[in-house]
């Protein structure tokens, strides 16, 4: 799959509308507010009844963090497993509310002004969810309905953008569970980009995947942003396609941002190896002192 | 498009959505037919073994025939309240299960749209199954149904349905704020609920603290409406005064159903429940 000029061609239009286009004009595509979550889990019935100390555990995923995505943008959040990136997503889409501060898409509160919001966004998680027997077409056309599109023209769209992404008309009807890995996440980008989302959030989009599907994907994330005007926000843990996709990328740890900027910015922070222009990674190592792996040990304990 | 089309378009895809996944199971579907046919049978049986059982003629033909059609009754409306009630409760526990959850509650639906169309589909699923039942159990044992009064049986079930939904809705909350055991909670409630209404006795002849609980219970007018059409042939007329009381009560029910469902979603945002792993 490689983008190009005829993807624009008649089959699918997942565009925004000119009337919304023109209700949003102006308007940051996402603004996130000294934004805080905390998970606590209690202790158990019995440490509770015999009143014992401790057992219950406090987790701060999301610590005070504030960021603006402007319109069109392909911003990434970069960072270890475990470090709050999935969390900043599900607070962007309404699945969590948060502690403190706010998120506002589109000028849109995601607490105050859900159904609003809901209108413009959609989402890709890493795990592509289905209902596993029902085929592609059976999932998408469940998915196009709830977004109040009818069957005919989304049965028509989910053919061309299925398609579009490799999948064979026998694939398209027969069920999500004989598929593999890689197809489930394309169709999991078709099932988000059928609803012409203003804002795309891409939970590790590619993680798990094979080279070549993680790069089909990469360049499908491309043509959304270039082609169909939507704003992409990305969170990796994957530095390389960080720094391929992403125009600003704010790298995270323990649920805090700790640097914000563009790739080359990014990069600038820190002196290459024997005078070699630095990767990702080495920036991270650089503002956090250690590595990934060390993070996400960190993380998990 | 208006919003009420929208709506109802959205709430269509949840009625196409469990048509096609019962479709997709179809397998599953016999099983459970025939799981359900064989336990209504069973307990139909136990009125033909009430003269062996005693050792003597204790009931005549006829009374073991009025025996059997209670039960059978009961029996049916039992699988009935079993499957719009799972059905409705189990709206979570599925979404849950496949991991879809997220994207459902992401959609911009309304949860009473939501609610609705997995009610909608709940109903005519549980007409079909309990019509197929009875047309075996009435083969079976050669049931005289002639005084039946169909109609009025049907807007009994229908009517009353929309108590049940009230109450499924109210349980849908369990499995989305006990993600583990949240489902098998909502069968101890079905349970209950079943328990406390009649299904196999005159609810007004159990135990007196069962009969007290089992005035407040929808369940026990549906079943008492449906066993007063079905054998003694009452009509809509004379049963208007059932069919308000249930009406009145699906009218408070379905409201409380949806507005407990919406603090536990709150709630379950607040605490992170709102996740396909629990």
């Amino acid at each position: 799959m490689q983008p190009s000029a005829d993807s624009t061609k008649p089959g699918y239009q997942a565009t925004v509308s000119s009337r919304l286009q023109a209700t949003l004009e102006g308007r940051h595509a996402l603004v996130v507010e000294g934004v805080s979550k905390v998970f606590a889990t209690r202790p158990g019935i019995v440490a509770r009844l015999r009143r014992l100390p401790g057992g219950g555990k406090r987790v701060v995923a999301v610590d005070d963090v504030s960021l603006v995505v402007e319109r069109g943008e392909i911003f990434g959040i970069l960072g270890p497993n475990g470090t709050g990136k999935s969390t900043l997503i599900r607070l962007m889409s309404t699945l969590l509310s948060p502690d403190a501060g706010h998120v506002r898409v589109f000028g849109y509160d995601v607490v105050q002004q859900e159904a609003e919001v809901k209108k413009l966004i959609n989402r890709v998680s890493v795990e592509a969810s289905f209902f596993k027997k029902l085929s592609p077409m059976e999932n998408l056309l469940f998915g196009a309905r709830l977004y109040g599109r009818d069957a005919d023209s989304s049965r028509r769209d989910i053919v061309a953008i299925l398609t579009r992404l490799g999948l064979d008309g026998r694939s398209i009807t027969s069920p999500m569970e004989d598929m593999s890995r890689g197809m489930q996440q394309k169709v999991a980008i078709a099932r988000a980009f059928l609803t012409a989302p203003v804002l795309l959030l891409l939970d590790e989009p590619t993680t798990g995947l094979d080279p070549h599907s993680k790069r089909e994907v990469q360049a499908f994330v491309r043509e959304i942003r270039d082609v169909h005007d939507a704003t992409v926000l990305l969170t990796t843990h994957d530095m390389q396609e960080a720094d391929a996709l992403c125009d600003r990328i704010a790298i995270v740890d323990s649920g805090r941002i700790v640097a914000l900027d563009t790739p080359a910015q990014l990069k600038k922070l820190v002196a290459g190896l024997e005078g070699a222009e630095p990767t990702l990674e080495e920036v991270f190592l650089q503002l956090t002192g250690k590595t990934i792996e060390e993070a996400e040990k960190e993380a998990v304990a | 498009m208006t919003v009420a089309a929208q709506e109802l378009r959205a709430s269509y895809a949840f009625v196409e959505r469990n048509i096609n996944l019962t479709r997709r199971y179809w397998g599953w579907e016999v099983v459970w037919l025939l799981y359900t046919i064989a336990n209504s049978l069973a307990v139909v049986f136990i009125a033909r073994s009430v003269n062996s059982a005693v050792g003597a003629d204790a009931l005549s033909k006829a009374q073991i025939d009025q025996v059997v059609l209670f039960l059978a009754i009961g029996a049916l409306v039992w699988h009935y309240i079993s499957v719009v009630f799972e059905t409705v409760s189990d709206m979570i526990s599925w979404e849950r299960w496949e991991g879809t959850i997220e994207y459902t509650f992401m959609a911009p639906v309304r949860r009473t749209t939501h609610m609705v169309g997995t009610s909608l589909f709940s109903l005519v699923y549980g007409l079909i199954h309990t019509a197929v039942v009875l047309v075996i159990i009435v083969l079976v044992f050669h049931l005289d149904m002639s005084r039946a009064d169909y109609v009025s049986a049907t807007l009994v079930l229908l009517v009353g349905s929309l108590s049940l939904i009230g109450i499924g809705i109210m349980g849908a909350v369990l499995p989305l704020l006990y993600p583990e055991r949240g489902s098998q909670m909502c069968h101890v409630v079905q349970a209950a609920l079943v328990l406390i209404s009649g299904v196999y006795i005159q609810a007004d002849k159990m135990p007196a603290p069962l009969a007290a609980v089992s005035v407040v219970s929808p369940a026990r007018y549906i079943i008492e409406g449906i066993r007063s059409a079905l054998i003694d042939g009452n009509g809509v007329v004379d049963l208007w005064k059932t069919l308000l009381g249930l009406f009145l009560c699906g009218a408070l029910l379905i409201p409380l159903g949806v507005w407990v469902f919406s603090r536990g979603e709150r709630y379950a945002k607040r605490a992170g429940k709102l996740k396909r792993t629990g």
